[in-house]
């Protein structure tokens, strides 16, 4: 009988040796210790053993059992193993295959940087005011201390609406309708607003004014009838040309780094006095030169001044209790200097190559 | 402006500061150094990684190889007519110089000069400009035989030495240049490119950048000393002057120098005026243009004889015999419309009233303050010349020049406001170097007809005023030095440091506004470098959001989740563009009287205000073509004329609504999608177009988004709603909250399509009204997730086709409402299972309420849904 038994084992062992599948291995499960297998069949008879002879041979059968179910339990495992990595190696992927796209929405790169510029004014507490696009030539220039035929006008050549008798839109006699050349006529409006509130004792003023401003030129790649810009107003008690430094200081570093150094150079703007431009060191060149800052280490990037007293007057506010600081900037232009974009048409051209890469 | 910093020198001492230093403090101080061009000077070397400053050109001259020599004979080339040999000694030794220069030729042969010729002498080894080559290129000068003759230096042409294009000839230097001299120590320099503000009109000049310098740098401003002798008949009683209308031209003055000699100028004289832009013509108009320049006055110089005979003709014709000598009698006046003058350009000029002449007794003698007139100019053979110097109305002259398109010298200045106090020291001056450079001799005094002087403006700056506007402590004393740099007359009081300004100035006014333009002032010569940087102090402003511009950034972000791309286009647009949109439909209308037209156009296709901002989009999308798949979408204004005194729009109400003439400029939403709903790619290929349905659905999400309830969908006729005959008349609809149209989509009619050059997809687009948008209340409260679980069913109904799917699934609300909480179409069938003309749809139903349901409570509404559905619509049960 413990021959038998060594028998069952010996050939059940070398059997499962041979067996690399699940199919298989049940079928040899069901052969060696299923139900009807030898092994179990020595168990089923087992009351036809002698006393003595049983728990001798018991012990063995046992031992058999369990050394056939363990070499399963390992076999099983093995087959498992080598299934799945069987499976593994079959669905190996070209991972450099491009991944699969959805189609995103994206703003257009100026909408991207105006919201950058009014975030952080934000911040410093500049609010957000609009105003039309098409203005008079009382609000876009005289009330801003442009006389008629000041060679500041130069500067900003407009486009006109033409009269329209049938509606009454347009040019009138002593004060045409233009396409706004600046964000600025916005300042008006909004002295006057908050001066109306309160004549005697017009509150202070911290906006922003951001917004499409025209300008008769030619479209090429420098220059464009259409821009954005966002311009920043200040007016209190004690505000001081040391604050509008400061003021500035602070944006420009938050704009363009904390590091970025940047000089105030006398300008001028008929609607500030003292009038300054901001430039930035070359971010692109470090200020060592580059085509960018066409070789000169700074780039303009805004242009300021304290509020002309006669602004201040047509506001509502007078300049001897009340000063002001105002300043401009062009979105447009600091995306162009900040990405190296050498052609201005690209913004209202909005091929959508161009669009993707913001 | 381009200034030789040579001619700066004259008036103020430089020593210890650079070319770059002088181009910085100016800079600084509002005249921006654009460009510096150097001629000669030493120029900064920048190491790798050093900052540069300024824009650069030019070259410098190195002292050991390029110096002034004398050319002592002129001989002939023995193999070449054309060319010449030069015997040169160049301080040290001498030289024989291969030459083929023009302006030497005419010496050959001559044998020893009487008087030897100074010329620029370049050595072996000399950096620089090939003088045949285009352009501007860089060379070094090498041993070479030409003609078997050895060539190795040469006597250099004003290209070579890079002063100007010039090549035809070598330049003939002043007869008291010392040879030997490194030509870089005799003229060398460099030119400073300056833009000049419209408030620094007073600084277009030598003089002027000095002025600043001087205050910029503490150094002093050497003014020029006008000297010289006169002999003859005093010009006043030869001369007189008439000003018809002093606001016009305040102040007329007239010198006389007789018996020039009309010549070229010296060199140095003519390489200054080059280097400064001006073509140098002969000793007589040189001198007005070099006094221009260091003064900033403009001048003009008159033919006297020319206007002696006028003179003495018409006297003639008075008949008034006894007077011999006729005094020339010059007027100025305003034009008469349709006047005519021919200027010095030879053109024919029709004038206006506008306009100002300067006016002899035999016609008009210049365009005032522009450009002079052809008949009275100096000629070769002008022997006496009368000189004037006046002051002129700047408006007047600005529009004169702008008409005629004459920019110049003269009406750049004078455009931009000269003093008056300039005129005569204008003439002085030109008549000094009139007399240096053309000999002759001057008359007696000068005619002055001054009617209107200008005050000089005075101002009262206290410390407490700079402290308030600048925020910088400083003293009477030291606001007092920092003015009086720049010539600001300045006296304590004890009101405070009483400001006077100085009589080159017109920009200084008085009161609150001069004392803003004296504190600009007293910043600038302080160098707004060493003002502080501080935070304000003053109070904050009243906190107020701007609810439009925020609510349309919200909505942005929307349509960017949505799959949206932002374009921003033009606002100016031609009819034509904008008239594809009404292609195919009914006759013309008259649309497009109603544009708000642009005056002045750059171009016929941006000639009005856009009244589509649809069209805009679909434009961009049709430069997009080639791109397989595009959703796009712009917000932003359109423009409409406006027929009542108030204008409405997005910006706030302001105190400018009223104004007539103005516009409305309405706030609209445009979106267009065509091409490939999912973008081709490796695994994905055919993918469906973007269809009608694909627009609805980002419509209902960002309707959604908004937070709007009681939206409708209905069909848009084109024969009802005038606004939607873009639209194809099956594809269209009409978006609706609480009953109002917000909007209209839809696919584009075909003809339509047709007129733009697309794709083969369709175009779905979409408009939105957000001025109505915006004001639609927004649903308020987020429902709370119920705690009981739903029951989920489908059910199929068949009805007739005709049947509209939003009648079905509000039926389906209304009657479960409360507990039937989503209704959601799966499924639309047509086809043999359900019959001709029916149509079968299937919608997935949620049941929900507090208490937990079971199936025989779902069951019951669901009959009560299908009984409802059989009533209203003729619905049967599909099972």
């Amino acid at each position: 009988m413990l021959d038998k038994l060594n028998e069952i084992k010996k050939a059940a062992l070398e059997s499962l040796s041979f067996i690399n599948d699940q199919a298989a291995l049940e079928v040899w499960r069901v052969a060696n210790v299923g139900r009807s297998s030898p092994l179990m069949q020595v168990f089923a008879e087992f009351g036809k053993l002698s006393k003595e002879q049983r728990p001798v041979i018991g012990a063995a059968a046992n031992r058999v059992k369990v050394a056939l179910e363990s070499a399963l339990e390992v076999k099983a495992q093995a087959v498992k193993n080598a299934a799945l990595a069987k499976s593994l190696e079959e669905e190996k992927l070209d991972v450099t295959l491009p991944g699969r796209i959805v189609n995103i929405g994206r703003l257009h790169p100026s909408t991207q940087q105006l919201r950058h510029v009014l975030f952080i004014l934000a911040e410093m507490g500049f609010q957000v005011y609009t105003s039309r696009e098409v203005e008079t030539d009382e609000y876009n220039f005289q009330l801003l201390n442009f006389p008629p035929h000041h060679p500041a006008r130069d500067m900003q050549d407009s486009f006109y609406i033409e009269a329209d008798p049938s509606t009454g839109s347009g040019r009138s006699e002593d004060n045409s309708i233009l396409m706004r050349t600046h964000t600025s006529p916005g300042q008006i409006h909004a002295m006057r607003e908050a001066s109306a509130t309160n004549p005697q004792n017009p509150p202070p003023i911290r906006i922003a004014l951001p917004g499409m401003c025209f300008r008769y030129e030619q479209i090429t790649a420098r220059s464009e009838i259409q821009f954005n810009q966002v311009e920043g107003l200040a007016v209190g008690e004690g505000i001081t040309f040391a604050d509008l430094k400061g003021t500035l200081t602070d944006f420009v570093r938050r704009m363009f780094g904390a590091g970025a150094r940047l000089r105030f150079r006398a300008s001028y703007f008929p609607f500030t006095e003292p009038s300054a431009e901001v430039d930035v060191e070359c971010f692109v060149c470090g200020g060592v030169g580059c085509q960018v800052c066409k070789n000169s280490g700074w780039l303009e990037i805004l242009g300021c001044g304290m509020v002309h007293p006669t602004v201040l007057q047509n506001g509502g506010y007078d300049p001897r209790r009340y000063t002001g600081f105002a300043f401009g900037m062009g979105p447009e232009r600091q995306l162009m200097l900040k990405n190296k974009i050498n052609d201005i048409r690209y913004f209202w051209g909005n091929d959508v190559r161009f669009l993707e890469q913001f | 402006m381009k200034l030789p910093i040579s001619w700066l020198k004259d008036f103020i001492d430089l020593d210890g500061l650079t070319v770059e230093d002088i181009a910085r403090k100016l800079t600084l101080a509002g005249l921006e150094v654009d460009e510096i061009l150097y001629a000669g000077l030493e120029m900064p070397t920048y190491k790798d990684g050093e900052k540069h400053e300024f824009k650069t050109n030019g070259i410098a001259w190195d002292k050991e190889k390029i110096v002034v020599a004398e050319i002592r004979e002129v001989k002939a080339h023995p193999n070449a007519d054309k060319l010449t040999l030069l015997d040169l000694f160049d301080g040290q030794q001498e030289q024989v110089v291969l030459t083929g220069a023009p302006n030497i030729f005419h010496l050959k042969g001559a044998g020893k000069l009487a008087k030897p010729i100074k010329v620029a002498y370049a050595k072996e080894g000399s950096t620089l400009y090939d003088g045949h080559a285009e352009g501007l290129q860089l060379m070094t000068l090498k041993r070479a035989k030409i003609r078997g003759v050895d060539s190795y230096s040469m006597a250099c042409s004003e290209k070579e030495l890079g002063i100007t294009e010039e090549h035809e000839g070598i330049i003939i230097l002043d007869d008291d240049a010392p040879v030997g001299m490194p030509l870089a120590d005799y003229m060398g320099d460099a030119v400073l490119d300056i833009s000049i503000l419209p408030n620094m009109a007073r600084n277009a000049n030598v003089i002027g950048v000095a002025r600043e310098l001087a205050a910029l740098t503490g150094h002093e401003l050497k003014k020029p000393t006008i000297k010289f002798k006169t002999s003859g008949e005093s010009v006043e009683d030869l001369v007189e002057i008439e000003i018809e209308n002093s606001e016009l031209n305040p102040r007329f003055v007239v010198g006389l120098i007789r018996d020039v000699e009309i010549k070229p100028s010296p060199y140095t004289i003519q390489r200054r005026l080059k280097l400064a832009g001006q073509r140098p013509i002969n000793s007589i108009v040189d001198a007005t243009n070099y006094a221009m320049i260091e003064l900033g006055e403009p001048l003009h110089a008159f033919d006297y004889d020319v206007l002696k005979e006028r003179a003495q003709k018409a006297c003639a014709e008075s008949k008034s015999k006894g007077a011999v000598e006729a005094k020339i009698k010059i007027s100025t006046r305003a034009a008469k419309d349709g006047e005519k003058l021919t200027t010095l350009d030879g053109i024919e000029r029709t004038l206006t009233s506008m306009h100002v002449l300067v006016w002899g007794e035999k016609g008009s003698l210049s365009l005032a303050g522009v450009m002079g007139g052809s008949e009275s100019e100096v000629t070769d053979r002008t022997k006496n010349v009368l000189l004037e110097g006046a002051a002129w109305n700047f408006i007047n002259i600005r529009r004169t020049a702008k008409q005629h398109n004459l920019p110049s010298e003269a009406s750049f200045r004078f455009s931009r406001g000269v003093h008056p106090a300039m005129a005569d020291q204008g003439v002085k001056r030109g008549l000094q170097y009139m007399a240096e450079w053309a000999g002759g001799v001057i008359a007696p005094g000068l005619v002055d007809e001054y009617p209107l002087k200008p005050k000089d403006p005075t101002v009262i700056v206290t410390p407490q005023d700079v402290k308030r506007l600048l925020g910088i402590e400083l003293n009477v004393e030291e606001i007092s030095a920092l003015l009086t740099r720049l010539e600001f007359k300045c006296r304590i009081t004890k009101h405070g440091l009483r400001v006077t300004a100085p009589p080159h100035r017109m920009d200084i006014a008085e009161g609150v506004i001069g004392l803003a333009d004296v504190l600009e002032e007293v910043a600038r010569s302080y160098g707004y470098d060493n003002i502080p940087t501080t935070t304000m102090s003053d109070a904050l402003p009243p906190q107020a959001g701007n609810p439009v511009h925020e609510w349309e950034e919200h909505l942005r972000d929307l349509l960017v989740a949505l799959g949206l791309q932002e374009v921003v286009t033009y606002r100016m647009t031609s009819p034509e563009r904008e008239g594809r949109l009404a292609a195919g439909q009914r006759p013309e209308t008259n649309e497009s009287q109603h544009y708000v037209r642009v005056a002045n156009p750059i171009a016929p296709e941006r000639s009005v205000l856009r009244k589509s901002l649809l069209t805009s989009v679909l434009e961009i999308v049709e430069k997009n073509a080639r791109v397989e798949s595009i959703a796009m979408f712009e917000i932003g204004s359109i423009f409409e004329p406006n027929n009542n005194d108030s204008s409405t729009g997005s910006h706030r109400p302001d105190v400018l609504s009223g104004e007539r003439g103005l516009l409305n400029e309405p706030r609209k939403l445009a979106i267009v999608m065509t091409g490939a709903r999912i973008a081709s790619a490796w695994d994905v290929k055919d993918s469906p177009a973007f269809d009608f349905f694909d627009m609805k659905g980002r419509i209902e999400l960002l309707l959604s988004g908004l937070r709007l309830a009681d939206i409708s969908y209905t069909e848009a006729d084109p024969s009802t709603n005038p606004k939607a005959t873009h639209l194809h008349p099956g594809k269209a609809a009409e978006v609706k909250v609480n009953g109002q149209i917000v909007g209209l989509f839809g696919e584009l009619y075909p003809l339509v399509k047709e007129k733009f050059e697309f794709g083969e997809s369709a175009i779905i687009v979409a408009e939105f009204d957000l001025d109505l948008l915006r004001t639609l209340p927004p649903t308020h409260g987020i429902k709370s997730m119920p705690e009981t679980p739903p029951i989920y069913e489908d059910i199929a109904v068949i009805v007739d086709d005709s049947v509209q799917a939003s009648a079905v699934e509000s039926l389906i609300r209304q009657t479960g409402a409360g507990t039937v909480t989503d209704v959601r179409l799966f499924d639309v069938y047509r086809g043999d299972q359900v019959g001709a003309g029916k149509k079968s749809l299937a919608y997935s139903l949620t049941y929900q309420s507090d208490k937990t349901m079971t199936d025989a409570d779902a069951a019951a509404i669901r009959n009560r849904i299908v009984k409802r559905l059989e009533q209203a619509v003729g619905a049967k049960l599909r099972s």
